[in-house]
């Protein structure tokens, strides 16, 4: 069996596990995947979230994701991260640089198994400001100036792409060359605030190609985090799971314990169980009705028939979730353009779904209310056997797009197939 | 080491790299490898047939090439 249909079925522990672990953010991102903004009274005490690392190291989590909110505005962040360290759970934390003054960097340069991924929206103030909120363009530079001062090594810039800043990807590799930086450049997505700019922010049809071909020639060493699959049905197959890995191999844990398919997923639907609940977050990885169903062998629906099904299948099920599109249809990026016809064909009196969860500051946060069953239609690949090993990037969810030097396509057509 | 259905998840923490063991019997080659004197002992323990020989010193060889496993240090007394 090929490694990528094991995923489906899923795997004891995640590979790619991001953990919000607040909502406070002193930015307002008009495209906040988690709507952030305030703090939640209920998030997790400094010692319950040392109970969440310690379960992590006995499920063998190699790493983690930590993002937000602001995670750094947390003032036991730091701790928490030596902690992980400590306990054998690197860490990769996303930041918008608010907090990484000279100190902090050299702090940083002196810890090992930390990544440090700067977010940046634009590589001009004016661009990333109209998304981020002025003066973010600033903060992000200073931090990556800290950074590169104390030496510490290859921080990553992540951006989402956008309408407004696909022609600015190679300013952006300029800007990473700059500080010894890596790009990483992920999909926008109409999750959280996102939805209410997705239809203004989202990259156009002739754009999504612009990016493909972008990626194709000078894409080597830009981290992607398999964001992009859908693109694949242009042709060239992107490396990485080209799986949606939601309940899979991904998961999201957010500031208050719960447990989520994956980080643009954050609606009741999508939630699998709560990591303060008995057995905690393995109880949810491995048992979990919502998960369970996420691991089922699922068919292709409307897209089954499609000659690129197995390039992109079907695409990014939060994306299909949060434009109103059925899951077992098209991505609403659909390269073929069946996404925009389908988007076209939504009834004029459709309501989107939208998140109860929301921490804006402008708005209130509302209580949870039941949760219905999930349709759920992703796709499979059809089997073809598999090499005795896969070697990944660093960070499993961080394949390196289109490099035909990666360890993993080099090892996947070396090896025998067994 | 993870066990995992397919076989096990290897995790260096020194080179970042994660590495997908894609056979319960290469799990067993490459936890023997310790044990053994060399590479071949270490396959006829874990039962690794002729054929297939090929295959897991490829695989061998890739874990190696990225520092996953490294060669043991000679004695030079």
């Amino acid at each position: 069996m090929k490694l990528v249909e094991h995923f489906q079925y899923g795997l004891n522990s995640p590979i790619c596990l991001t953990w919000e672990l607040t909502y406070a953010c002193n930015l307002a991102c008009v495209h906040c995947l988690s709507s952030s903004g305030r703090r939640d009274p209920r998030e997790l005490s400094t010692a319950e979230a040392k109970g969440v690392v310690d379960e992590l190291q006995r499920m063998q989590v190699f790493y983690v994701n930590i993002g937000g909110g602001e995670p750094t505005v947390r003032p036991d962040f730091w701790e928490l991260l030596d902690y992980a360290i400590d306990h054998n759970v690197g860490v990769k934390f996303s930041t918008n640089g608010i907090k990484l003054d000279a100190a902090r960097a050299r702090q940083l340069a002196s810890t090992d198994y930390v990544d440090v991924q700067i977010s940046l929206d634009g590589a001009t103030a004016e661009i990333n400001d109209h998304v981020r909120g002025p003066g973010s363009y600033d903060t992000a530079m200073r931090a990556l100036e800290n950074l590169a001062a104390a030496g510490f090594a290859q921080p990553k810039i992540s951006v989402v792409m956008t309408r407004q800043n696909v022609d600015q990807l190679d300013e952006f590799t300029a800007i990473a060359d700059t500080f010894g930086a890596q790009l990483r450049i992920t999909r926008l997505r109409p999750s959280g605030r996102g939805a209410d700019v997705w239809d203004e922010l989202h990259p156009t049809a002739a754009q999504q190609r612009q990016l493909y071909d972008w990626l194709v020639a000078r894409g080597d060493g830009v981290l992607t985090g398999d964001s992009f699959f859908h693109l694949s049905a242009y042709g060239e197959a992107l490396p990485g799971l080209n799986l949606c890995g939601a309940g899979r191999v991904v998961c999201l844990i957010d500031p208050v314990g719960d447990v989520y398919a994956c980080p643009f997923a954050i609606h009741e639907q999508f939630l699998a169980g709560n990591v303060r609940s008995p057995g905690g977050f393995q109880q949810v990885w491995q048992h979990s009705e919502l998960f369970t169903e996420l691991r089922r062998p699922q068919t292709g629906g409307a897209c089954q028939s499609c000659l690129h099904y197995d390039s992109c299948q079907g695409g990014c099920m939060a994306a299909k979730f949060f434009t109103g599109l059925p899951l077992d249809g098209p991505d609403p990026e659909c390269v073929r353009g069946f996404g925009e016809q389908a988007l076209a064909a939504r009834d004029g009196d459709l309501r989107l779904p939208k998140s109860d969860v929301d921490h804006s500051r402008s708005a209130p946060r509302n209580s949870r209310r039941g949760r219905a069953p999930v349709p759920i239609s992703i796709g499979a690949r059809p089997a073809d056997g598999g090499p005795l090993i896969e070697v990944r990037p660093a960070r499993a969810c961080e394949a390196s797009p289109l490099a035909p030097g990666t360890a993993d396509t080099r090892l996947g057509s070396a090896a025998a197939r067994v | 080491m993870r066990p995992e259905p397919f076989g096990a998840l290897l995790y260096h923490f020194g080179t970042r790299r994660l590495s997908f063991l894609k056979t319960p019997q290469l799990v067993d080659v490459v936890t023997g490898l310790e044990r053994h004197d060399d590479v071949h002992a270490a396959l006829d323990s874990a039962g690794v047939v002729d054929a297939e020989r090929p295959a897991y010193l490829r695989a061998l060889a890739g874990l190696a090439a990225n520092g996953t496993i490294t060669q043991r240090r000679q004695e030079t007394e």
